[in-house]
């Protein structure tokens, strides 16, 4: 005996998933245009690895293995991980990364839907507490072949490959004590931002308002994370342009569009009603760009998520809609 | 008059697949070998019946009376024999009974005389006594009596009538407009002058362009404020507090009625069915329906109350791989457990479902907070909380967060990409809530007759005591003066204790000669085996008794 509706949109999970990754190539391509083809190579580590371990532990847990791997929501996380990770990582290192997303992070919890932390971020956090120089190497700006991308990857050390990332740099430079003007002159930076990720950064945006235009995601998460990093760099810039990068440089750098379309706007780990949305990612911008100039990290995104997955229930909690008919409530 | 249109949030666009049926006049329906008619016309009320078995009705005429002020009157579809009164499976999920009348049709369609009442000139009370008697409840599928929600007494200044017809494959709405869209604008006219109204809106999703067209030439040249308004199609649009939203801007809450709002609604069916009542004295005997789905011919029927649901799939011919059969839309009707139950004055639709055109449900999976039910729903809810609070039988928080609020719409779970089945989680919440509420009630019922008793007994006891203290007083004071007047002073201290004994046994004479009175009788008829166990019962309990009055004796004083 069924019950009402009989009739459903031809809609499922597989499909919300398949649609972020499609919204991911644009960003892809551009990595390969600029960075070379490794970074197809570490999603391809990552997608098998974070399959493998999820079809791994659904059998363990006796659940229905072809239907939950099949909705690949591993997939997204593995291809988040391999793009927030640096490119001439250890493999192992990304391995044991996406591994314990899956298993730890997120199967562990009760599997899809269940996860209170953001699965890549989560992966990312414990990783750079746990393996620090190696999470700091990224690769120079400019083109690297498969070859060299295989060695190093394979846990050669080739420092001349290596180089600061622009916030690094920044970071850095800053220290020194010399203003922003003179340290953006480095060679990590481009036109706006890293030198390459600027162009990176373009593709996220792309993807993101694809997603928007499917109704994968809402604007108010994008909007919110971008917009307050945005005011809070810009408040500081404007008191003191000399010691603080403008807001222009913090959208185009690190990981900031990334976060934006396809971080902060994981539907399991993040707040769900509008305004608990803006809050959520205001926070995460704020936090963020704290970590950023005041932290031990060059980038905080990671940690900025976590903490304020931990807030999700008591935003979601305090931010209810008014529901029809009780406006006046 | 309308400036413009306001809107709700959510809703969905199902494929409406209105198309099939249409394009198909409506078709009077043969008669069936035999009616059964529910004598549960509406909710929460059953009609007395007045009719016995074997006796001659005309069409139209009164079987059933309304005995509630929620109650409206059952008539005869059509001329015959009433065959029997008999509990019979009603259209309904789970297959309740319900008391019918079965009537073996003549074939002569005879009408009782059909008196018509000149509304403007009647009393209102009048009026409305009028509708309850023909049988007028809403159409639109909730069968609410009509002459309840025409007699708001007075504030209602907006009189919408709902033609919107937004759940997918139905066209009787539809239909209707387009063929008799005079009787409908007649009918709004009454409604209008019982309810006090100073517009009429129709409300008509713009997806029925015939029918907005056919409304428009019947309001042709009518004095007064009326207005045809083609609403976008947005299930659920038809939804009364959704269209009433649409038309006027104002958001009815969960609890509350149109007319607190000055604004009453109803369905252009029911419209058309007070303007047979009243002004050609037919009572609700006949509705239109559409059968469609897996079927040949689809098409709209006007249907006899009370024609059996297999006689109706039969007129639209169902294709050999139907399979289950559904009542209603297919976002909120059901599926029918059984096809010999009568068709009533809420079933608008018969859908025939066939794998290709209603595939069965993909399995659950878990739920990925995506939000997409939440701006699917009309109510403006977070379904997904509710749904995590139900699972969690949470259901506390689930009321906090509005449960009741939910018209069980089906937009969520229609949307869901998990394929979660959320208004099965909502229905089970509520029965959950409905059911713990019923049995606080009961509890506490039960308690309050328990200390009611517990009083009572006390009470009682209390007033023997007091009763037997100042008999024994009486008593003694009597049996003092005997004594002062007597010389025998001897006797005296013995005295009491004698005028105790006496009542003691005067006592016990009461008992006994009470428990013989009350000794169980119900030994008529009885076989010869039972009348021996009877004898030897009685002979234990004898010399029970026997034992007991000797065990007893020492104590007795």
């Amino acid at each position: 005996m069924l019950t009402s509706p009989f009739v459903r949109k031809p809609t499922s999970v597989q499909q919300v998933m398949f649609t972020v990754l499609v919204a991911l190539l644009p960003a892809v391509a551009l990595y390969v245009w600029q960075f070379g083809p490794g970074i197809v190579v570490n999603i391809i580590i990552a997608t098998l690895s974070a399959v493998g371990a999820e079809a791994a532990i659904l059998k363990l847990r006796k659940k229905p293995v072809g239907l939950y791997v099949s909705d690949l929501s591993a997939v997204v996380t593995a291809w988040l991980i391999a793009l927030t990770f640096p490119t001439i990582l250890p493999a192992w290192i990304l391995i044991l990364a996406t591994v314990l997303s899956i298993v730890a992070v997120k199967q562990l919890y009760g599997g899809l839907g269940q996860n209170p932390f953001n699965p890549a971020m989560a992966a990312y956090c414990l990783m750079i507490v746990a393996y620090p120089s190696a999470m700091s190497q990224w690769p120079a700006a400019g083109w690297m072949d498969l070859s060299t991308h295989l060695q190093l990857i394979g846990g050669a050390s080739l420092d001349a490959m290596t180089g600061a990332t622009p916030l690094d740099a920044l970071r850095t430079g800053l220290r020194s004590g010399a203003p922003v003007s003179d340290v953006l002159t480095h060679e990590a930076f481009g036109i706006l931002g890293g030198r390459g990720w600027e162009w990176i950064g373009l593709g996220y945006l792309a993807g993101g308002l694809f997603l928007i235009q499917r109704r994968v995601i809402t604007w108010h998460l994008p909007t919110a994370f971008v917009g307050g990093l945005i005011i809070v760099s810009g408040l500081f810039w404007m008191a003191n342009p000399a010691h603080y990068a403008s807001p222009l440089f913090h959208l185009a750098s690190g990981g900031t569009l990334l976060a934006a379309f396809f971080i902060v706007t994981d539907p399991v780990s993040g707040a769900t009603t509008p305004r608990g949305k803006l809050i959520f990612a205001a926070s995460i911008a704020l936090i963020t760009y704290l970590i950023r100039n005041f932290g031990a990290y060059p980038d905080g995104i990671a940690f900025a998520v976590l903490l304020m997955n931990l807030c999700v229930p008591l935003i979601d909690m305090k931010t209810q809609p008014r529901v029809f008919g009780h406006k006046g409530d | 008059m309308i400036a413009g249109l306001f809107r709700f949030k959510g809703g969905i666009k199902p494929e409406t697949h209105k198309n099939a049926s249409a394009g198909a006049p409506i078709q009077i329906a043969p008669l069936p070998p035999q009616l059964i008619v529910p004598l549960r016309q509406s909710p929460r009320a059953t009609a007395e019946c007045i009719v016995v078995p074997g006796q001659k009705v005309l069409k139209g005429e009164r079987i059933g009376l309304p005995d509630s002020p929620l109650s409206t009157a059952v008539h005869a579809p059509t001329s015959g024999t009433v065959v029997e009164i008999t509990p019979h499976a009603m259209a309904h999920p789970s297959g309740l009974q319900t008391r019918c009348v079965v009537i073996e049709p003549d074939g002569d369609e005879r009408w009782i005389e059909r008196p018509t009442l000149d509304y403007e000139s009647a009393s209102p009370k009048e009026a409305l006594a009028w509708l309850r008697d023909h049988g007028i409840v809403g159409l639109g599928g909730a069968t609410f009596p009509s002459h309840i929600k025409a007699g708001v007494d007075g504030g209602i200044e907006t009189l919408i009538l709902n033609g919107a017809e937004c759940e997918p494959w139905i066209t009787c709405d539809d239909r209707l407009m387009r063929e008799r869209a005079d009787g409908i604008v007649a009918g709004a006219l009454i409604l209008k002058h019982l309810t006090g109204a100073r517009e009429i809106v129709f409300g008509v999703e713009d997806n029925k362009p015939q029918a907005i067209e056919a409304l428009r030439t019947a309001i042709h040249g009518l004095s007064g404020d009326i207005t045809v308004i083609p609403v976008p199609s947005l299930y659920p649009a038809g939804g009364e507090k959704q269209l009433i939203r649409v038309l006027t801007g104002v958001e009815i809450p969960h609890g509350k009625l149109g007319g607190d709002f000055g604004v009453q609604c109803f369905n252009v069916g029911t419209a058309y069915a007070v303007n047979r009542a009243i002004n050609h004295g037919e009572p609700l005997v006949s509705r239109v329906m559409t059968v469609t789905g897996n079927v040949d011919k689809p098409g709209n029927f006007e249907v006899l109350i009370g024609t059996p649901v297999e006689a109706l799939l039969a007129l639209g011919q169902p294709k050999a791989d139907t399979g289950r059969i559904l009542m209603g839309g297919p976002m909120m009707g059901f599926e029918l457990p059984r096809l010999d139950v009568p068709a009533t004055k809420a079933t608008n639709c018969l859908i025939a479902t066939s794998p290709a055109l209603f595939p069965p449900p993909p399995p659950e999976m878990n739920c990925i907070r995506c939000g997409a039910c939440a701006a699917a729903c009309p109510a403006e809810l977070q379904p997904f909380e509710l749904y995590w609070f139900s699972r969690a039988k949470n259901f506390g928080k689930a009321q906090e967060y509005h449960l009741f609020d939910c018209i069980e719409c089906g937009c969520c779970s229609y949307v869901c990409p998990s394929k979660i089945r959320l208004v099965d989680y909502y229905r089970f919440a509520k029965g959950e809530i409905w059911a713990r509420e019923r049995e606080k009630s009961a509890a506490d019922a039960a308690r309050e007759r328990f200390e009611f008793r517990n009083e009572r007994q006390a009470r009682e006891k209390r007033e023997k005591a007091e009763k037997l203290a100042a008999k024994a007083a009486a008593t003694k004071a009597k049996l003092a003066a005997t004594s002062a007047d007597a010389p025998a002073a001897a006797d005296a201290p013995a005295g009491p204790d004698e005028a105790k004994r006496a009542l003691i046994a005067a006592a016990l004479e009461r008992a006994k000669a009470q428990k013989a009175a009350v000794e169980p009788k119900n030994t008529d008829a009885l076989t010869p085996e039972q009348a021996a166990q009877v004898a030897d019962a009685d002979a234990r309990r004898a010399a029970q008794a026997a034992t007991d009055t000797a065990a007893d004796a020492p104590e007795s004083n």
